[in-house]
């Protein structure tokens, strides 16, 4: 036999030892010719012999060392191929049931059975046609049926078994027994029809729902492939092409145009326009250079860049985010309780109505009393659907966080998805959620234009922050290399605390910073205050530069607004949402940045560590609150709101600290997630709507209350019908949730 | 007489079904070494688990039921939905926070178990 090498997954290791620990008891396992273990990725690469040993020898081995090897290669795989071959004998059993129940629904009919073969009328041929069917086809139904009944417990099989094999036996024994049936009066006609027929409709049923529900789960399908296989690993100078799995922290890699990037890392040389909307969200292209981030799964666009792998195997962006997905998909809205408690007496209460029904028809019904008895009760046990209760909300949760994913927008489980769509007050945090957290220069004002002009201002401005190291530093000197301005050397620098910098540049002496710097110089700024009160009323702070004793110019510097701001507070406002800003800056800054996006509720000078009590007051006032931050400054306000929302670009985000998280940085996502939360709740209730309403109005109408009315009965066979529509329009309805514009 | 005789038999299948299924006495076990082993064949056997809290315990899942039903469990409280291949064994492990009773079902919500934490 040839040897397989085989990838596991092992928990519990976080040091070297632990590799080698787990390496030494691999290898020690009769079969095995191989094994590398990789802290990193905490997978077990195994090259064994599958006839000496078997993957749970391995893991008996790895559990003796006190970690834990996961037997399931890859669930995934494993899953498609079960799930394919299930479908394909359901196939089978659908082709079957259906063609057998045409046949004999043709011989059985009034009105078409005349113009069936006489042959096909015959009710031991039909009784043979339909034995299969019975014992064959029906037999998932059994075999659910049985164990089940073993454990003392009944499903919607029991409720099939027992409806199809009620009409069977009926008409067996009047198809062997004419004259017993003939002599209580009623006419000696077998319905194998029923049986079969309701077999086929049921299975069919199954079948599409079970190619339907596969769809609920495509999101999470698709985020799995887009791992990449390999990567360009560069080592000692040379390039190789290895499997994703051997990427190890701190490997510099490779990326050419067009190829996928592998994992999460920092660029090192290079740069490039890089796709990240399969993980994002975001449709354009995000240029890349050295220093930046780069996201596994995203795809290189333009050029080639080298850069260092940072997060491999489980910490990667893309792990992180299937994880969250995954996690989601497993929670339980709180909606579906009532649906839970419901399904699980729901079946022994059928079956119990079930005997009612047949009681009352059989004791106060008109003739032929056991007819009607019988029909009745098998339309009772086959129209209750408790699967359609069971489907209503998983379905729609796990199409709804599914497309969450596809938009950036990522869920962190139902009870956060259910709780979105009430919020009425979304608060942002101002700096890096509202602006884009890195201040930049708004303004370059010469005051001397004759000795000094504008590009001279910031040419010595930049030249003198150029070695400072102060945030707004280096906003002023990206500004000139942004103008592409030659920067001069400086010398006898000197940075003053609270204050500026001051150097020597030529032979001029300049002074750069605040009011307080210039008043300390003993200069006058008295002729461009009004200027400078204008830029700070606009929410900028502003930099004074003076040369050789005498103010040049004016440098303001503010946090701008993101492009997207006032289109995401307009579309929340546009919701009846009230939109709330809160900031540490002064009044007169928050009034500036709030004005510009058209929010109307301000909370300035707030510290940070009185952010979570601010949320707690609005919620004081019977608000929903969502709080919208960066998850890592506001982590306390986040949680303390009903639905805490990080927003971040890429690998920064902090996934763990909030109920949704916003991978991107358009703000027109917040508003996506509520709409979201809207639309998948609605779906939720109107799959509820129908589930429940569905079997309240349609087991009464089974057992006939509508006939005393109405002379209405519901045929078996239209039962089925209506039992298998019930499953399929639940899932369908959730999965038209992916055709929603959120 | 016949019809005395439907409704005796009705109303003692009636009897018998509430007894039979919403009387039934649940199958329960005490983890002791953090690890169970649960058979999935027409339902969760043992159905209720008692775990000990803050403490990690394995859930070894072994399906040997085809029913599509049971092919997924669902652990809410832990976020937890798992596929359940036939014939082989699915390892979960939980580590419970808190105390209470947590419910596990089926995809379909048709079968359920608990998880008692102590």
């Amino acid at each position: 036999m040839k040897e397989i090498k085989k990838a596991f997954p092992i928990r519990g290791m976080h040091c070297a030892s632990c590799v080698r620990v787990t390496e030494r008891a691999l290898k020690k396992v009769p079969g095995v010719r191989e094994a590398v273990v990789n802290l990193a990725t905490e997978k077990a690469t195994v090259t064994y012999d599958p006839l000496l040993c078997e993957p749970e020898n391995l893991a008996d081995a790895i559990s003796k060392t006190g970690y834990v090897m996961e037997t399931q290669v890859i669930n995934e795989d494993i899953e498609q191929e079960e799930k394919r071959k299930e479908l394909n004998i359901l196939k089978g059993r659908v082709v079957f049931s259906l063609t057998v129940g045409a046949l004999i629904f043709w011989a059985s009919f009034p009105g078409i059975m005349e113009t069936a073969p006489s042959i096909l009328r015959n009710f031991y041929v039909q009784l043979l046609l339909a034995t299969p069917v019975q014992f064959w086809a029906a037999l998932p139904f059994y075999k659910a049926t049985i164990p089940a009944l073993k454990n003392r417990l009944a499903n919607m099989d029991t409720l099939v078994a027992l409806g199809t094999t009620v009409a069977y036996v009926y008409s067996v024994f009047v198809t062997f027994f004419p004259d017993v049936v003939r002599k209580t009066g009623m006419e000696p006609v077998p319905y194998f029809d029923v049986g079969v027929v309701v077999i086929a409709l049921i299975l069919l049923g199954r079948y599409i729902e079970a190619r339907a529900k596969a769809g609920t789960s495509q999101a999470i399908k698709k985020l799995i492939g887009l791992a990449a296989k390999t990567a360009r690993v560069v080592r000692n100078g040379k390039e190789t092409d290895v499997p994703i799995e051997e990427v190890r922290i701190g490997d510099t890699l490779r990326v050419r145009p067009g190829e996928k990037i592998p994992v999460d890392g920092k660029i090192i040389s290079g740069e490039s326009s890089v796709d990240e909307s399969m993980v994002t969200g975001e449709s354009i292209p995000v240029d890349k250079a050295v220093g930046d981030t780069v996201i596994g799964a995203t795809i290189n666009k333009s050029g080639t860049f080298t850069y260092k792998a940072m997060k491999v195997g489980s910490e990667t962006m893309l792990a992180q985010i299937i994880k969250l997905v995954e996690e989601a998909q497993g929670s339980k809205a709180p909606i579906q309780r009532l649906a839970d408690l419901i399904s699980s007496y729901f079946v022994p209460i059928v079956i119990m109505l079930a005997f009612a029904t047949f009681a009352v028809w059989y004791i106060f019904g008109p003739q032929p009393a056991t007819l009607f008895a019988i029909l009745n009760t098998v339309a009772v046990l086959i129209i209750a659907c408790p699967c359609a209760m069971g489907l209503a909300t998983p379905t729609a949760i796990m199409v709804g966080t599914g497309i969450g994913a596809e938009h950036g927008i990522l869920i962190k489980d139902a009870e956060s998805l259910e709780i979105a769509h009430k919020v009425d007050t979304v608060i942002f945090d101002k700096t890096g959620t509202l602006t884009k957290g890195k201040p930049e220069v708004t303004n370059v004002i010469s005051l001397e234009s004759k000795t000094y002009p504008r590009q001279i201002v910031l040419q010595l401005a930049a030249s003198v922050e150029k070695v400072s190291e102060h945030s707004l530093a280096e906003a002023v000197v990206k500004k000139g290399e942004a103008e592409k301005i030659r920067l001069e050397e400086v010398v006898k620098f000197q940075a003053i605390a609270g204050h500026g910098v001051e150097g020597i540049i030529g032979k001029k002496r300049v002074i750069f910073g605040n009011r307080r710097l210039i008043e300390k110089e003993k200069i006058s700024y008295i002729e461009a205050l009004e200027q400078i009160e204008q830029l700070e009323s606009e929410g900028k702070t502003v930099m004074l530069l003076g040369i050789d004793g005498k103010l040049a110019g004016l440098i303001a510097v503010a946090d701008t607004l993101k492009d997207t701001a006032s289109e995401g507070v307009r579309a929340l406002q546009e919701l009846g949402i009230e939109v709330v800003m809160i900031t540490g800056d002064n009044k007169a800054t928050a009034n500036a940045i709030a004005g510009q996006v058209g929010i109307k509720r301000i909370l300035a000078e707030v510290l940070p560590d009185q952010k979570e009590s601010e949320v707690r007051k609005i919620q004081a006032e019977g608000k929903r609150v969502a709080m919208v931050g960066d998850g890592i400054n506001d982590a306390p306000a986040l949680a303390a709101s009903d639905v805490g929302i990080a927003m971040g670009s890429g690998t920064d985000v902090a996934i763990e600290a909030a109920d949704i998280t916003l991978i991107n940085k358009d703000l027109r996502t917040v508003v996506q997630a509520i709409n979201l939360s809207k639309k998948t709740m609605r779906t939720i209730r109107l799959n509820l709507f129908w589930a429940f309403g569905y079997n309240i109005v349609l087991i009464p109408v089974a057992m006939g209350i509508l006939y005393p009315f109405f002379g209405l009965l519901l045929s078996p066979i239209l039962a089925s019908v209506a039992m298998a529509s019930s499953s399929i329009s639940v899932v369908g309805n959730s999965l038209l949730l992916r055709r929603v514009r959120i | 007489m016949d019809k005395v005789l439907v409704f005796f038999f009705s109303l003692i299948g009636i009897v018998f079904t509430y007894w039979f299924f919403l009387m039934r006495k649940e199958d329960s076990t005490v983890v002791t070494d953090n690890n169970v082993d649960i058979l999935v064949r027409g339902g969760y056997k043992p159905e209720v688990i008692t775990l000990v809290q803050n403490q990690t315990t394995t859930l070894n899942f072994l399906r040997r039921d085809k029913n599509p039903c049971l092919e997924e469990v669902i652990l809410s409280e832990f976020k937890i939905r798992k596929f359940l291949p036939m014939d082989k064994k699915v390892s979960i492990q939980v580590t419970p926070k808190k105390k209470g009773v947590f419910p596990f079902s089926c995809g379909m919500s048709m079968f359920h178990g608990k998880l008692i934490v102590k």
